[in-house]
């Protein structure tokens, strides 16, 4: 039991270890592949090929000044990048990342690769998702600055449009896989028919997918819907005001924010950890391959598509996202009452 | 397993706390963050009750609570916006036009 | 244990509520009384109930209040007495309802207690959503679908008083 324990404790600090790593790994991969897409270098002077920039990156905002506005109020100020970085760490405690494993025979029983085995674990996601919410808000508010307040009213506002679509698409795969728990939906995508095509549920709900990915996006505050930290109109939205570490935690929360919407969609929509020619065990390998490519979609999203103004962004989200949302979970309903499936 | 006397008795502090929040605050939306605390301690007393007769009645019925929660702070938040725009306060002592 | 710690962080957080001058840290504090809460229904054996309570109490509704207050920007009373004086020690009718909220707490505890400890938790937990989802479209899918309408009269409700007259 004890060994049990602390391989649990091991994975939790692994995974939050990880998710570190994957912020500072993000950073590199959206400047270099930024720079691919316009035809120029991107990073390349510090380490090989620049792999070392987000170190260089990390040490520079430590050592910057930390400021803070007299006009801001100091507790509020102070919790709100708190807020923004805890609900985005926690959002990726209840994902499962791979097949339980006993790592090479270690353990008396297979450890789940996960933080957090809640039997909820997709509704978990969605209410973490809804609390970040107010690291935004706060932000915005208690810098209190008209660059910050604009921009974490519209932020706010678009994120909890954007959260009715996000659970439509959940929905709809909640009536496909039947369970709310993350690790019932990715067992049930295992196999394959005609031992080719893999019983992924993005063939069932290709549309919930699409709605899944642009919910996602719109709610960490991406490109193409970034309109309230966009640079040209808004300084930087609701965090102008902050420098060195408390900035850098706004920038954690949204890489890893991007990250947990990957991992999710790949729990939901892509099979997981399962995959072709790889025993089970090894299925994370096959799981960060598949986050891996929808980060990259997500990159290639924000230098590719110009940004959304905000009027253009809300009725997106309230007048096209949602009735989608809705239409395909009433055919998703239907075909899985009529057609048994 | 903590009886269930622990569970009413806590739902009934908070009742009474929020109670005395609707009595002494002259703020109106620090009245209606007092009527959502009683709210949340019904609520409370429901799911216990839900669990002492395991039953999940209990839970449907806060389910409904919840419902009718979010659509009175909705409409009392609406309500309060109109007022403000009015006479430019939130102290409800200061909306006395209908008194005799 | 955790039942009391959860216990504790809520009743404080509610009285700080009610406490506070500043409307925006009471809307927080309130958020914190509702994680505890949440909580609660975990330690209840009521996790679906947990969740919704987080994505609805304090993931809507207060976000819903912190921006009326954000909007209204009214960072405190405007009482025609000392306003410096703590809500629970003005006189007349504010320091009457704290009085009378204590006798209530005095009476329900009182009521309460006097069996003494007979409330067991006999039943065995139903915490299956698709226990709750059955029981929702079944016995009580006459209130699930009024709840819908009583929504959507709140939504239209909402946007036309809040509306500005021209």
């Amino acid at each position: 039991m004890t060994s049990l324990l602390l391989a649990q404790i091991a994975l939790t600090l692994f995974v939050f270890f990880m998710l570190l790593n994957s912020a500072a790994v993000m950073v590199y991969v959206e400047r270099k592949v930024a720079a691919l897409l316009q035809q120029r270098l991107g990073p390349y002077l510090v380490g090989p090929k620049g792999m070392l920039q987000p170190l260089a990156d990390v040490i520079k905002l430590m050592f910057k000044e930390e400021l803070r506005p007299r006009a801001a109020d100091a507790l509020l100020f102070a919790l709100a990048p708190i807020i923004s970085a805890s609900c985005a760490f926690a959002a990726f405690s209840v994902v499962p990342f791979g097949a339980d494993t006993t790592l090479g025979g270690l353990l008396p029983e297979g450890l789940r690769l996960q933080v957090a085995d809640v039997n909820v674990a997709i509704l978990v996601v969605f209410a973490i998702a809804s609390m970040s919410v107010y690291g935004i808000v706060l932000a915005g508010w208690s810098s209190n600055s008209k660059y910050s307040l604009l921009g974490g009213l519209r932020s706010s506002a678009q994120m909890i449009s954007y959260e009715l679509s996000y659970g439509l698409a959940l929905a709809g795969v909640l009536v496909v896989g039947n369970s709310l728990s993350l690790t019932d939906i990715v067992n049930r995508q295992a196999g394959a028919w005609f031992g080719v095509v893999p019983k992924w549920f993005i063939i069932y709900q290709p549309v919930g997918f699409v709605i899944y990915l642009i919910s996602g996006i719109a709610e960490t505050n991406r490109a193409p819907f970034d309109f309230p930290e966009a640079e040209q109109e808004l300084v930087a939205g609701y965090h102008t005001e902050y420098s060195s570490m408390s900035f850098a935690m706004f920038f954690l929360a949204e890489y890893i924010n991007m990250v947990t919407v990957s991992a999710v969609a790949t729990d939901l929509f892509l099979g997981g950890w399962h995959g072709p020619l790889l025993p089970e065990s090894l299925g994370w390998i096959w799981f960060l391959l598949k986050v891996a490519a929808i980060l990259f979609f997500y990159v290639w999203m924000r230098w590719t598509l110009p940004r959304y103004r905000y009027d253009q962004l809300m009725r997106f989200g309230w007048k096209v996202l949602l009735p989608l949302g809705v239409v395909n979970l009433l055919v998703t309903a239907a075909a899985v009452l009529y057609l048994g499936l | 397993m903590v009886p269930l006397n622990y569970y009413l008795v806590l739902s009934a502090v908070l009742f009474a706390i929020g109670t005395a929040g609707v009595f002494v605050r002259r703020n109106l939306i620090t009245i209606l963050l007092s009527i959502e605390i009683m709210l949340n301690a019904v609520n409370l007393t429901f799911v216990a009750f839900g669990r002492a007769l395991g039953a999940a009645d209990g839970q449907i019925i806060v389910f409904f609570v919840m419902t009718v929660a979010a659509a009175e702070a909705a409409v009392g938040l609406a309500i309060v916006i109109s007022l403000f725009r009015h006479r430019e306060s939130l102290n409800p002592d200061r909306f006395t036009a209908l008194k005799w | 244990m955790v039942f009391y710690l959860f216990a504790a962080v809520a009743v404080i957080a509610s009285l700080l509520v009610i406490a506070q001058r500043n409307p925006i840290y009471s809307v927080l504090l309130l958020i914190a009384s509702f994680g505890a809460l949440s909580g609660l229904y975990v330690l209840l054996d009521a996790p679906f109930v947990a969740v919704i309570q987080i994505i609805v109490y304090a993931g809507a509704i207060m976000v819903l209040f912190l921006f009326v207050v954000m909007l209204l920007n009214a960072p405190h009373e405007d009482t025609d007495y000392d306003e410096r004086a703590h809500p629970l020690m003005r006189p007349g009718a504010r320091r009457f309802g704290a009085v009378l909220a204590a006798v209530l707490i005095v009476e329900l505890v009182w009521a309460l207690t006097r069996h003494g400890e007979s409330g067991v938790f006999a039943g065995g937990s139903v915490s299956s959503v698709s226990a709750i989802g059955r029981l929702l479209f079944t016995d009580y899918a006459f209130p699930f679908e009024v709840t819908s309408v009583l929504i959507l009269v709140a939504m239209v409700g909402a946007v036309v008083l809040a509306r500005r007259e021209h």
